[in-house]
């Protein structure tokens, strides 16, 4: 089902996404993807991690501020216009989005596209329904 | 409850007074025959030892102040001869300069009675494990505690500050009944037995918690979220250490050890005692230390006194919890603040369960800026930018209708806040008078 998102508390200070990444680094975590989100006064990073609960666990210990909540994967055709589907059934029904980012995938040919928005169930069940590939924790996530 | 010293502890009042004042006599005398700088302000408040027949005549005598400390550092104020000074303690203050204390061994028997009464006004005894997770070394609070909870008996477990994960292990594995440290750190540790830890592992009772202001939301959360007793203990190393007052099972305000100190409360501003219950600085006089005395001492503290007698038996006065400092209180674009406030409405809003802040004020194009640095708690947090600005909104208008000026307010990391001994350094004030 959803996609599991680490996301990390970034005080407005050079240097503090740097102890993140090799924090991860050192602890063999993949970063599938990453997004930061500020303003002037503080950031979140978000996060798509071969292992989240691990690495929410190092985090913590390192006196991180974290939090883990799912997201939505999609897979989109690499080519212009191919996220279209997917927008226009989440503006048709009325459902709001928060955030959104890209993944790197691992062919050319598809684009992965991270989401979180109002509704997650009525989103999912949407995608699920009308064809949109939805990318599964299992292929994202080892176990940890 | 226990009182451990009954002859004094319940002494009636005018046995108490004649007792104040026969050891406030003899000891204006010592000091006027031994601390140059006590005898240099006598005589010019034109003042001879025999003009203080008692305690009626308190007032006449002249205040000291912490400056006074710096300018006789570091042996000027000491009344007895090196050879008979057993222990030195010394504290940096939050601002600068360090000062020095000294201790005969006498002394340091009456400090120990002062921690003994405290601990068991708590309900702590010979059966109980106490934890001394105040530092050890300089700070009076360490040794301090630790000594009188040696004398009384109980099982002494010194793990002084610091590596928080140890002091939980310890606390568990070696049944501590008794946590002695500062309110904001047993904070911190409740936070992280709360997440981590299984409490029903845990044998706490009380905690006797002193060192820096806190606030009876502090002690509520303290006291849910740990299943505990908490108890406040003031006191300051120039008047002696902790135990200077104490809380009793009332928890109504502190009993100041009145057969050793005698308070007063004056308008910081002229120096005027105030009359009975009113708000102000609180002064102490010792009146059986040795090495080093202090007439009229000013604490910056301020807070009231209640003389009504206690449920508890004892007759000594009651000091409420310091309501903030007359020199840690700010004028920000002509409002007086004072961080306990601020800490009030930071409790109240939940923003972690720790609430470490700092204020920075400064002056820029003549005008003050005022912002509150605040450490990001879990409860706080959220992978949505527009939460987080909502709540940081919201502690800003909180903070707004407590103090009648807006704070900035800045989120920052867990831990980030600079801390030194156990206490974090509240306030930052750039501003440049010119
Ligand atoms: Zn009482």
């Amino acid at each position: 089902m959803f996609v599991k998102q680490v996301s990390i508390f970034l005080e407005n200070k050079p240097g503090r996404i740097y102890d993140v990444i090799k924090l991860l680094g050192t602890n063999n975590i993949d970063i599938k993807a990453l997004s930061i989100a500020d303003t002037d006064q503080f950031g979140i990073a978000r996060l798509i991690l071969n292992k989240p609960n691990t690495a929410f666990n190092i985090l913590k210990e390192n006196n991180f501020i974290v939090k883990i909540n799912d997201v939505i994967a999609i897979t989109v055709s690499n080519k212009p216009g191919g996220l279209i589907d997917a927008l226009s059934l989440l503006y048709n029904n009325n459902i709001g989005i928060e955030y959104m980012y890209a993944f790197v995938g691992d062919s050319d040919i598809n684009a992965s596209v991270i989401l979180k928005v109002d509704n997650m169930e009525d989103a999912f069940k949407l995608f699920e329904k009308n064809g949109i590939k939805l990318l599964s924790s299992s292929l994202v996530h080892e176990k940890d | 409850m226990a009182i451990f010293n009954e002859k004094y502890e319940k002494m009636e009042r005018s046995e108490l007074e004649k007792l104040q004042s026969e050891r406030l006599v003899s000891q204006v005398k010592r000091m006027y025959e031994n601390v140059p700088l006590f005898k240099k302000r006598m005589d010019e408040a034109n003042l001879q030892p025999k003009d203080i027949k008692g305690i009626i005549d308190i007032s006449k005598l002249p205040f000291s102040n912490k400056s006074d400390l710096r300018d006789e550092y570091p042996y000027g104020l000491f009344a007895v001869p090196m050879k008979d000074v057993v222990r030195l303690h010394a504290s940096s203050g939050t601002t600068g300069k360090q000062i020095v204390v000294g201790y005969t061994e006498g002394d340091l028997k009456m400090w120990s009675e002062c921690v003994e009464r405290a601990l068991n006004a708590a309900g702590v005894n010979k059966d109980d494990f106490v934890q001394v997770s105040y530092g050890y070394g300089l700070f009076t609070g360490g040794l301090g505690l630790h000594d009188g909870a040696t004398k009384l008996g109980a099982t002494v477990i010194p793990t002084s500050t610091g590596n928080t994960q140890r002091q939980i292990q310890t606390m568990i594995d070696f049944k501590s009944t008794c946590f002695c440290s500062t309110p904001s750190y047993l904070m911190q540790i409740s936070e992280i037995i709360n997440r981590d830890y299984d409490k029903n592992k845990l044998s706490l009772k009380y905690a006797i918690l002193g060192g820096e202001p806190w606030t009876n939301e502090m002690r509520d959360i303290i006291e849910k979220s740990l299943n505990i007793k908490a108890y406040d203990i003031y006191g300051l190393s120039e008047v002696m250490g902790p135990g200077v007052s104490y809380e009793c099972e009332y928890q109504d305000g502190m009993h100041i050890n009145e057969d050793m100190f005698i308070p007063e409360i004056i308008n910081p501003d002229t120096g005027e005692v105030l009359e009975d219950g009113s708000l102000g600085e609180l002064v102490f006089t010792t009146i059986t230390k040795e090495a080093f005395p202090l007439i009229r001492y000013r604490t910056h503290d301020l807070c009231r006194l209640n003389k009504e007698k206690c449920k508890c038996g004892r007759t000594f006065i009651r000091m409420e919890k310091p309501q903030g400092r007359s020199d840690d209180m700010l004028i920000i674009r002509g409002v007086n603040v004072f961080p306990s406030q601020i800490e009030e409405v930071l409790l109240k809003e939940r923003v972690g369960i720790t609430p470490n802040y700092q204020i920075i004020v400064d002056r820029i194009n003549n005008n003050d800026t005022f912002t509150i640095k605040v450490e990001m708690g879990d409860d706080l947090f959220s992978d949505d930018i527009r939460t987080i600005e909502k709540a940081t909104k919201s502690l800003e208008s909180s903070i707004r209708s407590t103090l009648g000026i807006k704070p900035n307010v800045v989120l920052v990391s867990p831990g980030s806040i600079e801390r030194s001994e156990g206490k974090a350094k509240r306030v930052i004030d750039n501003r440049k008078l010119i």
